[in-house]
């Protein structure tokens, strides 16, 4: 009987549940809100590990500054957003695309970036991701904390994987990182190619 | 276990499923679609899988060279599908990929590294091109790439895997048959591109 209970939870377990990119309250309050909204946002968690990889592979200095860098300027940009400054529709999903490519391709080269460019670059995709984030939300205390938990979410996920890089020596390692830098890339080609097609329809 | 099929069978009509009458701006169809894409047409599954196989055989650096370049020609090939650029042929370079690639890893052929990255290349754009060519409107953008950049990456990563067994001497001549399995395949879709 115990093993066909545990079957059978084991069976419930693994029963597919749905997943929202956009949760409209997780019933836990609005960090973790902002919380899920990064984690189940891949415009916004795969360029952060794609930096991560790319800044982890320039040492300890760069990974740091670039880990700052994209915090603060995530914060920033939606500040920014809730002061009521808006993007054009088309512009948001365009400079996605450009990042994405921008971001993979240069971790698929395994390019030499100076600490400085990798924390520019850094910013400019925490800018314009927290904006996006934040787009046509209200300036509110709970949708502050939500962008506080998004940028909580941000840091930790940018830590764990520069810290997974860092140490990596391995030829195989090195390989399998700048191999997720190419996919980062192609999908950030096929997303620029979709918005060239399907103008400001594109989501 | 007859006692406890039932059960299962119970639970699994107890499972609460969605019912998408009106889609949630098409996200999760997105990622599905995207990712169902590259492996819905033999030809090009065949050809992926070959291009493993033989970057197994040819070895460092060309095994992980071909994984990195791969995905990126191909992507460009679905750009320029998408936004429209004529590539005529592509059904039949895609079926002479097969052809080529089986019989690349069939004779263990050994170019330089160039020619081996550029040939992968050129039919990696023509597969990248249909697939961008053929793209259902109305589905989550972003989604879709990531399904279909995932699939192709796995197909590589399984050609490559299945490869590993090269370093065997029965392993060698195994992956041979397998290249001429791919071959035969190649031919039978070209023979369906040009006739």
């Amino acid at each position: 009987m115990k093993r066909r209970l545990a079957a059978a939870l084991t069976f419930m377990a693994l029963a597919p549940a749905s997943a929202e990119a956009h949760l409209v309250q997780s019933g836990m309050g609005p960090v973790y809100d902002g919380i899920s909204h990064f984690g189940l946002s891949p415009e916004d968690f795969l360029p952060v590990i794609g930096l991560a990889f790319l800044a982890g592979l320039r040492g300890p200095r760069a990974a740091r500054l670039t880990m700052a860098a994209v915090t603060l300027a995530w914060l920033a940009g939606g500040a920014i957003s809730l002061a009521g400054l808006a993007l054009p529709p088309i512009v948001l999903p365009a400079l996605t695309a450009a990042l994405f490519l921008v971001i993979g391709g240069l971790l698929a080269a395994n390019a030499e970036l100076p600490p400085a460019l990798c924390a520019g670059l850094a910013t400019a995709l925490g800018i314009m991701r927290g904006a996006g984030d934040m787009t046509g939300v209200s300036a509110s205390p709970s949708h502050g904390l939500a962008l506080i938990g998004m940028t909580a979410s941000v840091f930790v996920v940018f830590a764990l994987a520069a810290s997974i890089t860092l140490p990596l020596q391995r030829l195989w390692m090195i390989v399998a990182a700048r191999v997720s830098g190419s996919w980062l890339a192609a999908m950030g080609l096929l997303f620029a190619g979709w918005i060239l097609r399907y103008g400001a329809r594109v989501q | 276990m007859r006692k406890a099929t039932p059960l299962f069978l119970l639970l699994l009509a107890l499972v609460p499923s969605e019912a998408f009458a009106h889609i949630v701006k098409g996200e999760a169809i997105g990622f599905v679609s995207g990712f169902e894409h590259p492996i819905s047409g033999l030809d090009h599954i065949i050809a992926m899988v070959a291009v493993g196989l033989w970057g197994a055989q040819l070895g460092a650096p060309a095994i992980w060279l071909l994984p990195v370049t791969f995905p990126l020609v191909m992507a460009f090939g679905g750009f320029l599908g998408l936004i429209g650029v004529p590539l005529p042929g592509s059904e039949i370079a895609i079926a002479l990929s097969g052809v080529c690639l089986g019989a690349a890893v069939l004779s263990e052929f050994r170019p330089p590294l160039w020619v081996a990255a550029v040939l992968v290349g050129i039919f990696g754009l023509f597969h990248g091109y249909a697939h961008g060519a053929e793209l259902p409107p109305g589905q989550n953008a972003l989604l879709y790439s990531i399904g279909f950049v995932l699939a192709t990456g796995l197909l590589h990563a399984t050609g490559i895997t299945i490869g590993l067994i090269h370093r065997w001497p029965w392993g060698q001549w195994a992956l041979r048959g397998a290249g001429a399995v791919v071959m035969c395949g190649g031919a039978f879709f070209l023979w369906g591109a040009v006739v």
